[in-house]
């Protein structure tokens, strides 16, 4: 591909339960990312949102409420939603727009004010909405399908809760060491499995939390690199926002049935593993390229199945890679140094741009005590619910 | 004197014995549940002609996991205080899809494992004033009292 589109700035406000309106979070994250790349908000000609839908119409319109915030300034403005891949939506936004030569300097905001527990649909009878019939005739929550992807990995492969506590315990130490994260605190396996079942077999410190939160990149064109007259950046080599292919044989939030096979066979790769090898294959790179991964772990259990996913190990293989250190920061291929969910809680609009952040960080060797030796490529997955790939593999 | 309907209109029936409705396809044969497109979903395939067929009521376990605490609304909990429940999904062999639902009373994760044979059964979702609302539910088939074999 022809000009690599440049990561020019990153930016984070910190995870929490702050409990003060996302544009606040936003902004902290959008000026955080303009000084850290030295550019000028009036001088950005694109700006694109990660919308949500629990804080109102402002949510809705995420692009221009954080236009506004930051005080009008005539840029384009765009708001992606594609649920926990909302972020990465945006992002190819702002790059597509970048390579088509429609703009030079684009601003991606995420930003998000969660309520406390389980998160709910939209209020109201909403017959025709998958997402508000999965809890209204099966009380089947985030959680609930979590829990069903980690049993089938206890059941197919052997696995068990000390395998899944061992995520947690190495999240936890990575966690540590970011400023951003929600839970800065080493967790034990016995912590884990000392906590409350929330759905068989899963325990509340295997499952991610709700926070608030916000993250914030900016993009520029090779022009614009050029008019920066900065060295070393750290490039986007593609993004990933496939959908399924049908039929989609895999349970996924929030459809109470999957496709049907009967007719059409199945595609031999199932769709979270077609969302990295769809990014693989545009940035010409695999999965013994990447120095890191930070990858959506919503549950501990997921964790070892993005592993598998993303190439790293065969099937059955992933507890035998975490316990092997090989994920852990030292290791062949850490992952979520970030801390990941586990440390951060999802914000949804800005999780998949801190993701971002974190390559970008490691990508050029700032992330300090959670430093990856040596790091040159990094991949991003995430999926979102309703048929959302999102995946971003950035290089130096 | 209370009435016993679905919770939802045209997704299962009630009457013994109890079938889930799907759709399939009379061009290319391609089932989908819920019952609720009126097009094909393959997309190698341009019919909108679906018909209405119940779906096997036997299935196998593609995998479990239960709700320790009382999920939100709209979800509405029969129990006071909350008593858990347990969810499978299950894989219909003919129709080569997978279905949630609830597990039925007076079972739990331990009376599963993923490949075991589940039946389809209709069981009180809630009751509401006079009117008992009914979802299908998948109950374990204990060895010797195999369900309705096709």
């Amino acid at each position: 591909m022809s000009g690599d589109v440049a990561v020019l700035g990153v930016g984070m406000h910190p995870w929490g339960k702050w409990g003060r309106p996302f544009v606040s979070y936003g902004v902290a994250a959008a000026r955080a990312a303009l000084a850290d790349a030295g550019v000028d908000w009036k001088d950005v000609d694109f700006i694109v949102g990660g919308e949500t839908v629990r804080n109102g119409y402002g949510g809705y319109v995420a692009g221009s409420t954080m236009a506004r915030a930051l005080g009008w300034n005539g840029a384009r403005v765009a708001t992606c939603y594609a649920a926990c891949a909302s972020g990465s939506a945006a992002i190819e936004a702002a790059r597509t727009r970048i390579l088509a030569g429609l703009c030079d300097l684009a601003l991606v905001v995420g930003a998000d004010t969660t309520p406390k527990g389980f998160l709910a649909p939209n209020a109201g009878e909403r017959w025709d909405d998958p997402d508000w019939l999965r809890f209204r005739l099966i009380g089947a929550t985030n959680p609930a399908f979590f829990g069903l992807y980690a049993r089938r990995r206890m059941d197919l492969y052997g696995a068990g809760p000390a395998d899944f506590a061992a995520v947690k315990v190495k999240n936890s130490r990575h966690g540590v060491h970011n400023p951003n994260a929600r839970y800065r605190k080493e967790v034990s396996a016995e912590d884990v499995m000392a906590s409350p079942v929330v759905s068989d077999p899963l325990r509340l410190l295997d499952i991610c939390a709700t926070s608030d939160g916000a993250a914030a990149v900016v993009l520029g064109s090779a022009a614009a690199v050029r008019k920066l007259g900065s060295a070393a950046r750290v490039r986007i080599r593609s993004v990933s926002t496939v959908t399924p292919r049908f039929p989609n044989t895999a349970v996924d939030l929030p459809d109470i049935a999957t496709d049907s096979a009967a007719t059409v066979t199945a595609p031999a790769i199932g769709f979270r593993e077609s969302i990295a090898a769809a990014a693989y294959e545009e940035a010409g790179l695999g999965p013994q390229d990447l120095s890191l991964a930070e990858v959506y772990d919503l549950s501990t259990a997921l964790e070892l199945d993005w592993y598998e996913d993303i190439g790293l190990c065969a099937r059955g293989e992933a507890e035998k890679l975490l316990h092997e250190g090989a994920t852990t920061i030292g290791g062949r291929v850490p992952v979520n140094t970030s801390g990941g969910l586990a440390c951060f809680g999802e914000a949804v609009p800005a999780q998949a741009i801190s993701q971002v952040c974190e390559v970008t960080w490691q990508l050029r060797g700032q992330a300090g005590a959670r430093q990856v030796d040596g790091a040159r490529v990094g991949l991003t997955i995430n999926q979102g619910l309703f048929g959302h790939g999102s995946c971003v593999i950035l290089s130096t | 004197m209370t009435t016993a309907v679905p919770v939802i209109d045209g997704w299962f029936t009630i009457d013994e014995p109890p079938t889930l409705l799907g759709r399939r396809c009379t061009e290319c044969g391609t089932y989908q549940f819920p019952p609720t497109g009126s097009w094909c979903p393959n997309p190698g395939c341009i019919s909108e002609d679906m018909e209405t067929v119940p779906l096997s009521a036997t299935g196998t376990v593609w995998s479990y996991t239960d709700a320790q605490y009382q999920p939100p609304p709209p979800y509405v909990s029969r129990n006071d205080p909350y008593q858990p429940f347990a969810i499978a999904a299950v894989e219909l062999e003919r129709e080569q899809i997978i279905i949630l639902g609830q597990v039925a009373d007076g079972f739990g994760v331990g009376d599963l494992r993923v490949g075991s044979t589940v039946e389809l059964v209709v069981e009180p979702l809630e009751t509401d004033g006079e009117t008992v609302k009914l979802v299908w539910r998948w109950r374990p088939v204990v060895s010797g009292e195999a369900g309705d074999a096709r």
